[in-house]
Parts: C-alpha cells; structure tokens; sequence
C-alpha cells in the first residue's frame, strides 16, 4: 500500500530528469521556502501478500490460470445444476491443487517477509546533528548522512562522503548484487569537510534506474561565505545498497536512493516467464480436447432431444418427472442438459496433470542439481537450476548460441608475446627453453634484432601504467617482494639468464582478467607495478628504482570506443597519455607509418587465436593538457548526455598518437571444448559463435573447437570482404549475400541440406557487427526483409557460424532474429558474462557458466554449470530424457482420459442420454489420482529408454527427438487413436458379455454398476500395462509402483463394496466387485479385453524392432566399445 | 577440516538414485519372445474358445414374446389398459428333455432401468430400515415421495414404484390335464443384496412400521404382503423386489423369475406340451417396449452367450495368424542380414 501512495506522490517527481537532495543544514535565505521533496522511505517490500490480501490475491492468481478456471467453472455448474456427479468428484482434487499451491507460494512469501523485516530492522547509525543516533535501517531517508563499518552491507544506495582511508577510497564488494567477490575501489567525493556536521551542500543526481554501473550526478557544497564548489558524481562515489564494505574501517554517505528506489531493489523485478514448447502443445492438445469434449457435449444433447421427441420416450410412465422440471422452459432444460454433459465428461481434461506435470518438473529438476558429474571441484558447486519449467526444452535445442571468451575459453589469460616496433619478444614459460625471454624472428628483419632500450621502456612504462590494476592490500609480504624482485629481475633476456617466474602471489585486482595479463607480462620484463597511492602510480623499474608517476586522468575503457587511456605526469613534469585498444580502434589513431610493422604481428597472433592490443602514446604539451583537462572536467559534471560529451573529449585528446607496440594474450580453450563441439554438432545442433572479440581470434579460436573444420568453406560478410569490390557497401553487400545464398543454399540438392553426416560441402559462416547492423538496418525497406531473408537462409545451412565484434544487444537481436524465424526453431545462449545476459534472456534457454566475469550470467539464466563441456550432458543426456519422459507423460495423460471417458460416452447411447454415469463416483474421482497417476510419474522420473552412456557416445541419438518429434500432431493422433481404440475396446467388449446379464452359474443377473466395474477393471489394467509395455528401464520403483497401483486397485475396490459405509447415500457399489470377481465369464473377458487391447502395442513394438533395432544395436555396440568399464554393464544389462 | 566439510557439503550425494544409476531391468521386446509367446497365447486361446462355444452351444434356450402386440397373440387382450386383472396363456411345447435346472427369466425391451433419475429415485435409508425416513422420504424420491394426500410412500421413488408385476404359472399338459411345475423363488436375488444391502425395520410385526405409509401407487400389496406365502420374503427383502431393483446395465435386458429345481422337474423339463399362465398387470406398449419370458439352463460361464467363445477364438486365430507373419518377416530379415 504504502509503496503504491509513494508511487502516486511521486508521479510529478518523476518526470523530471533529476532529483535534487539537501544534505545537512539548509543554506539558509539563500533560497526561498524549503520544501523538501518527497522520497519513498528505506522500506524493502519484496514481498507479494500481506496477511490480509493473501487469500484474495492468491487465489484471483491461480484461477487466472486457464485451467483452474476450467475447473472451477465445472465445479460452479455441478454445484447449480442437477448433474450426474457430486460436486465433489471434481471440487476434491481441485481444492487440493489450490491449497497445495496456495501453501507454497504462502510458505514462499512469509520467508520473503521474514528477510524484508530482518532488513528493514537492521540497526544502522545515522549522524543527525552531529550525534550518531542509531536507527532502524527502513527509517533511514533521502538525505540522511549515514556510517558504514567494515563488513557491513550499505543498507540504501549512498555517495560516499568519507573514508576511514587516507586516500579517500574504499573497498567494497558486490557479491549480492552482480556476484562479482573481486574488491572495487570507490572515492569519496573530493575536498569535503573533514566535519561532515558542517557540511552543507545539495546533490543533484538522475531518477532511479536499474543499471548498477550507471549513476550520473553533480554536488553543490555550500561554503561559508564561499562561493559554492561544484563537484561531478559518478558510480565510482555511489555505494549501492547490499554491497558489503571490505578492508575499509568505515564510511559515512549520504542516502540518495532508498528502499524501493535502490539499485538493488530496481533490479530484482521479475523475469518475464520463458514457456516451454512442450506447454505449448499441452496447450493445443488441450484445445483439440476441448473441442472432443463440447462436440460430445453437444451430440449428446442433440441426440437426446431427437430420441426424445419419438412418443412415449421422453416420459414413460415408470419415470414421471416431477411438476417442476415439466414447467422448465425447453432451452433452458437444453442447456443444462449441455452442461450436464460436460460436466459428466469433463474428466477427459484433468486437473491431476497439471499437477502431475509440475511435480515431474520440480523433481526432475532435482536430477540436474544431484548430478555429480556436474560438480567441479575447482569452485565447489554443482549445476544451478533457477527453473525447472524449461527441463525438456533442454531435449530440443536446434541453435546454440555461445559467447566466446569464458565460455569457449577459459578466460584465463596469459601473456604470450610482445611486438615492440615491430620486433617480436616471446615469454616461454617453460623452464627448458634456455631463453626465458627472447627476441625472435620478426618477419620484418631476418636477423634477431630488437628495438633500442628506449622504446623498449616506453613500451613497458604504458603497459606499467595504462589500466586500472590495483595491487592487493599492502602486507608485509610486499615489502619482502620489492627485495626479491631486485634479484630476479634482469634485463630483456640479453644475457640469456633464465628468468624465474614472478611471484605469482603478487596479487593484482582488476575487472577484466587481460589487464592483469598485461601488468604481470611487465613485471617478467622488470618493470613491477607497485600501486596507486594519493594518485602517484609507482613503478619498480628494471634498474632497481621506483619511478613516480602523477595520475591526472583515466580515460575509461568502454566497448564502443575499445580503448583506454591514462593521463600521467612524470617526475621531470611530461605529460604523458598511454592507450591500449584494440588494433582497429588504435589504427586510424596514430601515425600511419608506423601501422604497418605493428599489423603484420597483430594479424598473426590474432591468427593464432591470441586476444592483441596496441599499445600508444603521446606528449601533451601544457596548453594541450590544459584543454584536455577542462574538457573532461566540464564533460564530468554534466548532469545531462555526459556519456556523450565524455566519449567527444575522448575522442579529441586520443588523437595523434604514436603507436610503440602491441601485446598478445593467450586465453585457453575450455576443457574438452572442442570435444562437447563436436557432439553437440553431432547432435545436429548449428553452433553460432556470438563474440565481441576479433574476427582473427574468433575464428582461430573456431577452428580449435572445430567448429570450423579444414574442409569448411567459410564464407565471410565482415566490413573486410565488403571493402574488397571497390563499389558502394551495400551493393557489395547484395552481391555477396546472392553469391553466398547461391553457394550454401540452391546449389545443394533439396534432400542433402537436412542431413549433417553426408559428405557433401560443410560451409562456415563468419559475419562482424558492422556488417550485421548493415544487414538488419538496411534503408530501403523492401531489401531488410530480403537481406534478413538471405543471411538467415544462408546460416541455416552453415554448420557453424561466427558472428564477431558484437555487441551485447546485437547478441540478444541474433537470437531473437533466429527464434523468429520459420519454424522457430529452439535456441538456447550460453555465457558467463555480463554481456551475455541479453542473450541469455532472449532465447528460449538461457544457460550461464560460472565462470570469472562474475555472477550476472548465472543471475539471469535458467540452468547454471560451471564448465562448458558440462553442457554436453545436459543436452545429450538430461535434455533428451527429460524431454522424452515429459512428452511420454502427456500423451499418456490425454490418452488414459480418452479411454477413461469414451466409453461413458457411449453408454449415453444406451441409456437415453440421460447423463448416467458408467462408473462409480469413487472411480471417477480416484481414476486419475489414485489408480494410474502414480505409474506415470515414477516412469516420467526414472525412465531411460537408452541409458544414460549410451546418449552421451551417440550424439546423432538426439536428432531422433528433434523438432519436438514426441509432441507433433502425427504422434497425437496416434495416441488419440489408441485412446479411442481402446475405449471402444472397453466398452462394447462387456456390451456383448452384457447380451445375456446371467453371467454366473447360478441364474443371477448383474445390473449398470457390473457393468461399469468390469469397464473400469480392463481400463485400469490396460492403461497400466501399456505403461509397463512402454517402460524400457525398470528399476525397483517402477515395479513398485506399477504392481502396487494394481493391488491398490483391487484391494480398495474390495474393501469400498466390502463395507456399508454410513456416510454415503447409497450403497451402490456393494460386493459388486466381489460378486465379479466370483464369475468366470468376467474373468475371461477381462483378459481377453486387455490383452485385444495391447496386441497392436505389442505388434508396433516388435514390428519396430526388426527393421529399426537401434537403441538396442547400439548400446551393445557401445558396450563393445567400452568393454573395459565394467560399471556401464551393471547399469545397462541390454541382454536379454 | 572445515574446508573439507564444506566441500562434502556442496558436492551431489553419490547414490545411485541421485545419478540415475539405479539397476534397472530392461527388457527387451524381440522377435525371439514375442513370436512363441503369440503362438502360446493363440492356442490357449484356441482352445479356452473351443470350450467356451461348446459350453455355449449347449446351452438350450426358449424365448417367447407374450406382448400381445399381434392381434392373434393370446395376450392380444390384455393389452388394453382399461381390462383389468386380465389372464392369458402361452402353449408350447418342448420336443426333447429341457435339461435342468431350468431357469425361468422375464425380460423386457426398451426399457430403460438405467436413466439417471429413474436410477437416483431412490431412497437407501428407508431400505435400510430407518424408519424415522418412513415418515419423510428423501425429496430424491420425487415425484413418487407423497401420494396425493401428502401420505409418506414407502418405499418411496420411481424405480420401487415401477416394480415389475406380471405372476406366471407353469403347468404341464399331461393326458389333457394342467399338471403345475413348482417354481421355487429363492436365492434369485443377490446374497448380499437381502442380508447387507437391504434390510427391513426392526420391528415386529412388520405391518407396524408401515403405519402412516402408503404402499407406492402402482403396486398391488403393500411390502410387508409381497409373498403371502413366505412371512420371511417380505418387506425389502423380498427376492422379486431385489432383483427388480438390481438396474440392468442395458435397455434390453432379463431378470431371474424363478428357477425349477424340484418335485418331478429337477431333472428339467421333460419333452411336452406345456401352458405359462400369465396375470398381465405390466403395461409395455405406452414406450414401444417388449415382454418375453426365457427358459435356460446354465453352464458355468453362466447363461447362452455365443461372443465371448466366437471372441476367444478370432483373436486366438489372430494371435497365431501374427507369429506365422512375423516368422516369416523376421526369417526374410535375418535372411536378408547374414547377406
């Protein structure tokens, strides 16, 4: 409530661009009335009831689901209209879904509840007039200055005021918010009072919005008698709200945002509900038995009133109607006629399967969690799964979509080499090579050569100094290391001494593992980083000194851009600017001949599959600094576009450089990437490459996983090929994509582009950002969709695609262009980085890797690994097992309520339409409860029609279940068949025993409810049986549970007509089931009926088995093939 | 310590449930099993077929209409609903000895005992014996829960009230004179359903707790006078209004009337002329229903019914017919595999 009033106060607040907050004393006359603005109290609600609206709001939520309201609507007719069954047949088993559900979700928010008050009651001190006063932490409000200890979490979104560490930073670490442990430097805002008492002063900052890595703002500080001192605010002084405070003793902030307006809290909206393609068909499949139900409906009622309207059978004299139902108006009495009906048939839909469904679901999940073979003992955690309704989706994946670095790689870098102007230095790191470092070969010059000392330093001193690498907490330990240092550090290998590996202890902190790659690649060439103290970098220099450098400004690194630069001043008073990027991004920026050299080592080693960056420099003279300076200054208050105004100044000051050199990073491939590849490949997966990294790396890196084999064409669009044709972009665009569309799609014959294994041309496709935005934003209209067209054509049938230089939404737009392309085909994403979370929350599985660019992936996906070849198993194995137990599962269900309700349909015929029921009340209500739900369940947990083993060795096994092949209009007919097969079986099988009702050997005679048991008795036998015909994997509890339902079965049958029971009204079903059973006529019906039933079922089996043995082939294949793990037998006895 | 505590605390259970290791038997439909398996099946059934038809055939049976509907039909007469209490008789006669014991069942047509609300129309408490439902008879009952002077029906409802009410008799013509077969009455009706199901009041005698009751419309005594001759066949539990109150499953169906099973007649019947006296009181006509009376003798399968052998033996045949196909099929393809 409160939270919605706030909202409602806040509606004028919100359209406005910025909010303004006044902290401490107000600057008195200096302006007029003060009103301060209202802010939404530090309250977290992440709850969803309140003690008073849960009822109400839970179940308005439940029956919002179409099948609920199904089944409340036929509970509401039973209970308005005369209808053959109780109300309670089908009010039972839906009042236990609801309150089933309706205690989980209540469970689930009262622990939300518990959570909000252990936050919202958290003691936190406040600094109110120079006393610190202690508070609840929902009490805190927009403007409070508040003080944060060590190891406590900030209990709202704070700007950092004051630090207990000299260099007015912190640390803190935002394990809760993006999973990210890495410690993050934040800075207070700069020349603040030492008295925050005295402070006086307005922050300015936007509305609250989601993104953790964005926050633009400007403080005002009133003096007295001073002008006011303006100063920027960026994320780097933001604290946001359950980061924890590391290595730091404490801070005081001021509150900006709070409660619901935190960061944290924008952010865990809910994710929008990803649905699975096997739902989808429930949802049609039900439609089509929806309509089965209201045309049996309707015939019925039809026929009742024509069969009626014949004399004397409408009202016989034995059954008078009473006076009222002979005054009810004709229609009306034809409607509840209807409604009669479809609540005598409304069993063909049941409740139990949702139920039965989202059980298999919840503990199927459980087998992904469970799975040892997903536990990686590096990080110590198994497979995650954040939802369990996308299981057999899993089982159906057609596009892969993976992210290169941290997924493919391990993102575990290493420097390899280095270019400095144009001569090459290669590091081995093996201890047997004599020359630890050594100048090869440059392809420039045949004779080692290297660069003069100089610009060998230069080059060291920007990889020294340009990134954001903080050295780990001083310990004693460093100051031992700058005395081991001296020791092992030597020239650049000119002695040929070996050198000796660095201290690896030597702890770096950065975001991106490349820049620690960097720093540590340095140190091996003697120039040590020893850190960043009241902004002077020190660097350990290879004669053993420390040098100082005055940093004056980081020019970010963001993606767009692709590079970094750091301002610096040096002892002797040079302003220097070093920058790092990529080579495209260097290029066009330094002078052009000096590119060439540089070029040549960077196109190899991006060849090689190595991550380069080129490194530049240049001499800022005074005015040149000067202007630099104001710009960004100007650039970092501005409270409007500053992303903008700061990527100009960027841009202006990273001009006219000179290029030194460039570096090489190794980053090696996943464990057993190529191999999980290759069958996924196998699989008939496509695998797209989605990468923002290099197309040189990227491919390289598709070779090793042998995306890209060597027989593969590849075919490429990237803004390289299109600069080729000397003509116009786009019409070299047009040309190339009919070119390729011509190779890779009319020129292979119809019948070959389906199948993976023929020998005919593999084709590979590599496209680049630039291109693809070209691609998708083409300007005329009519040739994007033809373009789209194309392009998605001709990756279809690639085997393998390469999109490079992407960025994290282009991602996101591939997948989304795939999905929605002809046949919608299933894609799943995997990452493990921020970046991928677009992707992964666009396609229809999102998988993320917990690898080391943090938990955000992880956060947002749907199932949770810690390696990539862990994937193999979840598709091959789980996925396929998942999907085949899942499908098994709803068919069946369709199928058993068919054969279930058919032959109560057709005794409408013979019983004048009256709306008798067939069977028993307990019969109807415990069919799918109690007598076949348990069989099903146990099958559609434990079933493996092929073993586990044997799905994994044989990839091609999953291409047999693609396309959703289980759940495909042609098996449902085949299903629904059968259904009706079998009821028309049933029933007219005991109406010709029922020819002559004297069925024992002493004249009786049985009566309807004979009749109807007999029915239910060979219904629910052969729906069990044939559940036994098609479980290929017994274990223990199936047997159990298959000749346990039976028992049940014929035991409460027993004991239900055994005894009066005093709170029924009848007695119908007394010893009627005994009475049967002493009859041998039923007996022999009874198996006759089962066994005509399954004979087809038996017959497809076999008939199947000759001419398409293949589980069976194979796993004994297979066994052949591993016959030295002794374990697979036990597990997989395929003898017969 | 702690770290490894905390490691065997993440780490999945290694059981063989947890891994879907669990051992499994996993058979294996083949050619090898299904073909002898079918011919196994196929004989037996074959030969539960045969028996089953034998059985069935040698069941006699006689049928006979007694409607009335031709206009040359004895009980042409009684067809008019204004002549009441009206006699008429049915000759035949049988050529060789009527095996016994001979059961002796009514049966009726297009009639339709299991519509819902004639099934319903019912009130269990009161044939039960609760006698505090005499007197208020449960509204299920309607319209056959008070007769026209608000008197309570007992029992109440339309299936009790339509209790089936044609009396035979069965004499042999013997040297021109009427010689009665003695038709015995018990045990006609379910064990369970005169000894659990339905049970009379408590009270002595009977007639005293039908005080401030009326016996239902159509009926001509009242319960506690249905067998005069047997004091102990009456109320409830009499046999007719059990079996009457059996629903038949289908709209054509038969009732046990009586069996013969004594005097000179248990033997069965033996070849001769024979009269059924019958008092026609139950009106069929009014919905295009038929009446017939059935003589036959049963087997152990219980009464003639040609389908379950003729049944037994196409799918017996069937079955055989497959095994001989899929041997031929599967010798073609393991023919066609050592190839």
């Amino acid at each position: 409530m409160l939270r919605r009033l706030n909202r409602l106060l806040g509606g004028d607040e919100r359209r406005v661009d910025s909010r303004t907050i006044y902290v401490g004393r107000q600057p008195g006359s200096t302006n007029e009335a003060f009103i301060p603005p209202k802010f939404c109290d530090n309250r977290i609600v992440s709850s969803k009831y309140t003690v008073w609206n849960f009822l109400p709001k839970n179940l308005f939520e439940q029956f919002r689901r179409i099948a609920n309201f199904y089944f409340l609507i036929i509970f509401l007719v039973q209970v308005i209209v005369d209808t053959p069954t109780s109300p309670v047949t089908s009010g039972l088993p839906l009042f236990f879904v609801i309150t089933v559900t309706a205690i989980k979700q209540g469970y689930e928010d009262w622990l939300r509840h518990k959570a909000d008050y252990e936050v919202n009651k958290y003691r936190v001190t406040v600094l109110e007039d120079g006393r610190r006063i202690s508070k609840e932490s929902e009490k805190i409000k927009v403007g409070d200055v508040v003080e944060v200890v060590e190891d406590e979490t900030f209990p709202c979104d704070l700007i950092l005021l004051q630090s207990s560490r000299d260099d007015g930073t912190c640390f803190v670490t935002t394990a809760s918010l993006d999973g990210e442990s890495n410690h993050k430097t934040h800075y207070t805002v700069p020349d603040i009072e030492k008295d925050l008492e005295m402070l006086c002063a307005t922050i300015e900052c936007e509305q609250p919005q989601p993104d953790l890595y964005k926050f633009v703002g400007r403080m005002q500080i009133y003096r007295n008698n001073q002008e006011s001192v303006v100063r920027s605010l960026g994320p780097e002084n933001l604290l946001l709200k359950g980061a924890t405070l590391k290595n730091t003793k404490k801070i005081c902030g001021v509150a900006v945002y709070t409660g619901m307006e935190t960061k944290m809290a924008l952010n865990y909206q809910g994710k929008s509900q990803k649905r699975s393609a096997v739902e989808k068909s429930i949802n049609a499949f039900l439609l089509v038995y929806l309509c089965i139900l209201l045309s049996k409906a309707l015939v019925c009622t039809t026929l009742k009133y024509v069969w009626q309207s014949k004399p004397g059978q409408d009202e016989p004299w034995y059954n008078e109607k009473t006076p009222r139902e002979k005054e009810t108006n004709l229609y009306l009495k034809m409607f509840t006629d209807f409604l009669s009906f479809m609540v005598l048939f409304n069993f063909i839909i049941p409740v139990s399967m949702y139920v039965t469904v989202e059980m298999q679901k919840f503990l199927g999940s459980l087998f992904i969690t469970w799975d040892k073979d997903f536990f990686d003992p590096e990080i110590k955690e198994g497979a995650l799964v954040n939802t369990s309704d996308l299981n057999e989706e899993l089982g159906q994946v057609e596009y892969v979509f993976t992210d290169k670095t941290g997924t493919l790689t391990q993102n575990n870098m290493e420097f390899i080499e280095c270019c400095i102007d144009g001569f090459q230095y290669t590091y081995r790191d093996t201890a047997s090579e004599l020359d630890g470092f050594c100048v090869t070969d440059g392809p420039v010059s045949k004779l080692p050569q290297k660069a003069s000392t100089e610009r060998e330093e230069l080059f060291l001193r920007a990889l020294c100094l340009c990134h954001t690498v903080q050295v780990k907490e001083p310990t004693e330990q460093d100051q031992g290391q700058g005395g081991g240092l001296l020791d092992q550090v030597d020239g650049l290998g000119v002695d040929g001494e070996v050198l000796q590996p660095p201290q690896e202890e030597k702890g770096f902190i950065a975001s991106s593992p490349d820049e620690i790659a960097l720093v540590k690649g340095a140190v091996r060439y003697g120039f040590t980083f020893l850190g960043l103290e009241n902004k002077v970098m020190k660097i350990l220099n290879r004669n053993k000194d420390v040098e100082m450098y005055e940093l004056l400004h980081v020019l970010n690194f963001d993606p767009v851009r692709r590079r970094m630069s750091v301002i610096v001043r040096s002892r002797s008073g040079d302003t220097l600017l070093f920058c790092k990027g990529a080579d495209a991004s260097i290029f066009p920026r330094v002078r052009q001949e000096e590119v060439e050299r540089i070029r040549m080592h960077v196109d190899r080693n991006a060849k090689e599959g190595y991550r380069t960056l080129c490194v530049a420099y240049k001499y800022l003279s005074a005015e040149e600094y000067a202007q630099a300076d104001a710009g960004l200054r100007e650039a970092r208050l501005a409270l409007q576009d500053r992303e903008e105004k700061l990527m100009a100044v960027y841009n202006q000051v990273e001009t006219g450089m000179s290029l030194i050199g460039a570096t090489a990073v190794e980053d090696r491939l996943q464990e057993e990437a190529a191999e999980t590849m290759e069958s996924l490949q196998g699989a008939g997966i496509k695998i797209w490459v989605l990468t923002g990294d290099k197309m040189e790396t990227a491919k390289s890196t598709c070779y090793a996983c042998r995306l890209f084999q060597r027989n593969t064409e590849l075919l490429e669009l990237t803004v390289r090929t299109l600069e080729d044709g000397r003509m116009r972009r786009e019409a070299r665009l047009h040309e190339l994509l009919i070119e390729y569309h011509k190779k890779a799609v009319q020129d292979v014959p119809p019948g070959v582009t389906r199948s993976w294994c023929s020998d005919s041309q593999d084709y590979g496709f590599i496209i680049d950002g630039a291109s693809l935005s070209m691609v998708l934003n083409c300007s005329h209209e009519s040739n994007s969709s033809l373009y789209k067209n194309l392009f998605l054509q001709i990756c279809q049938n690639c085997t393998a695609v390469l999109c490079c230089r992407m960025a994290p939404l282009q991602k996101a737009q591939i997948v989304k262009m795939v999905k929605n392309s002809k046949g919608s085909p299933i894609t799943l994403s995997i990452g493990d980085g921020a970046n991928d979370v677009s992707m992964i929350l666009e396609a229809h599985v999102g998988i993320g890797i917990k690898g080391k660019e943090g938990r955000q992936a992880v956060r947002n996906s749907d199932y949770a690994i810690p390696k990539l070849k862990h994937l193999k198993k979840l598709l091959l194995a789980h996925g396929h097992l998942y999907y085949v137990r899942i499908a098994h599962l709803v068919q069946y269900f369709f199928y058993k309520n068919l054969c279930f309700i058919l032959p109560q349909f057709l005794y409408q015929f013979f019983c004048g339409y009256s709306q008798q029921p067939l069977y028993d009340a307990a019969y109807l209500t415990m069919y799918n409860i109690c007598f076949t739900s348990m069989p099903i369940l146990a099958y559609s947990l434990l079933e493996q029609h092929i073993c586990i083993d044997v799905l994994l060795e044989n990839a091609t096994l999953y291409r047999a279940i693609a396309k959703n092949a289980m759940l495909r209009w042609g098996p449902f007919i085949k299903w629904t068949l059968q259904g009706v097969f079998h009821g028309l079986v049933f029933f007219f099988g005991v109406r010709y025993l029922f020819s002559n009702p004297a069925l024992q050997n002493n004249g009786q005679v049985f009566g309807n409810w004979s009749y109807g048991t007999i029915v239910f008795t060979v219904l629910v036998f052969t729906v069990t049986l044939k559940l036994a015909l098609d479980t290929r994997h017994w274990t223990w509890l199936n047997h159990f549970v298959i000749w346990g339902s039976l028992a049940f079965y014929v035991v409460f049958s027993f004991f239900w007509g055994g005894i009066i029971w005093p709170f029924l009204s009848q007695q119908r079903l007394c010893s009627v089931f005994a009475k049967m059973l002493s009859s041998l006529s039923v007996w022999l019906v009874i198996i006759l009926l089962i066994l005509l039933s399954l004979l087809p079922e038996i017959l497809l089996v076999v008939f199947r088995n000759p001419f398409a043995p293949r589980p069976r082939q194979l796993s004994e294949d297979s066994l052949l093939h591993s016959s030295r793990q002794q374990q697979l037998s036990h597990h997989c006895p395929t003898s017969t | 310590m702690v770290k490894q505590k905390q490691e065997t605390a993440n780490q999945p259970d290694n059981t063989a449930f947890t891994q879907q290791r669990l051992p499994a038997w996993q058979p294996i439909i083949s050619a090898g099993i299904v073909i002898p398996g079918f011919l196994i099946i196929g004989l037996a059934f074959i030969g539960i077929g045969v028996a089953l038809f034998v059985t069935s055939q040698s069941i006699q049976v006689l049928e006979m209409d007694y409607t009335g509907v031709d206009k040359t039909s004895p009980c042409n007469r009684c067809t008019d609903p204004n002549v009441k209490s009206c006699l008429c008789q049915m000759d035949f006669s049988i050529d060789t000895l009527f095996k016994g014991p001979v059961f002796f069942y009514y049966g009726l047509s297009n009639y339709y005992q299991n519509f819902r609300k004639y099934g319903v129309s019912i009130d269990y408490n009161q044939l039960f014996g609760d006698l505090s439902y005499f007197t208020s008879p449960s509204e299920k009952c309607s319209p056959y829960q008070y007769d026209n002077n608000n008197n309570p029906i007992v029992p109440c409802g339309a299936m009790a009230n339509s209790m089936f009410s044609d009396t035979f008799k069965l004499f042999q013509i013997v040297n021109g004179t009427n010689k009665e077969v003695p038709l015995d009455g018990k045990g006609i009706a379910w064990w369970t359903d005169s000894n659990i199901k339905y049970r009379n009041p408590s009270v002595t005698p009977l007639q005293m707790a039908f005080n401030n009751t009326v016996k239902p419309l159509l009926w001509a005594n009242p319960a506690y006078q249905l067998d005069p001759a047997d004091a102990n066949n009456n109320g409830f539990i009499n046999q007719d209004f059990l079996v009457w109150m059996r629903r038949a499953a289908l709209p054509n169906f038969r009732k046990l009337y009586r069996r013969i099973t004594s005097g000179d007649y248990t033997q069965g019947l033996p070849a001769g002329n024979y009269t059924l006296q019958i008092a026609y009181n139950y009106p069929v006509l009014s919905f295009g229903g038929r009446k017939t009376v059935v003589f036959s003798n049963v087997s152990w399968m219980g009464g003639k019914n040609d389908f379950l052998g003729i049944a037994y033996l196409v799918i017996g045949s069937m079955c055989i017919i497959m095994s001989i196909v899929m041997l031929i099929v599967y010798a073609k393809f393991r023919f066609s595999e050592e190839e």
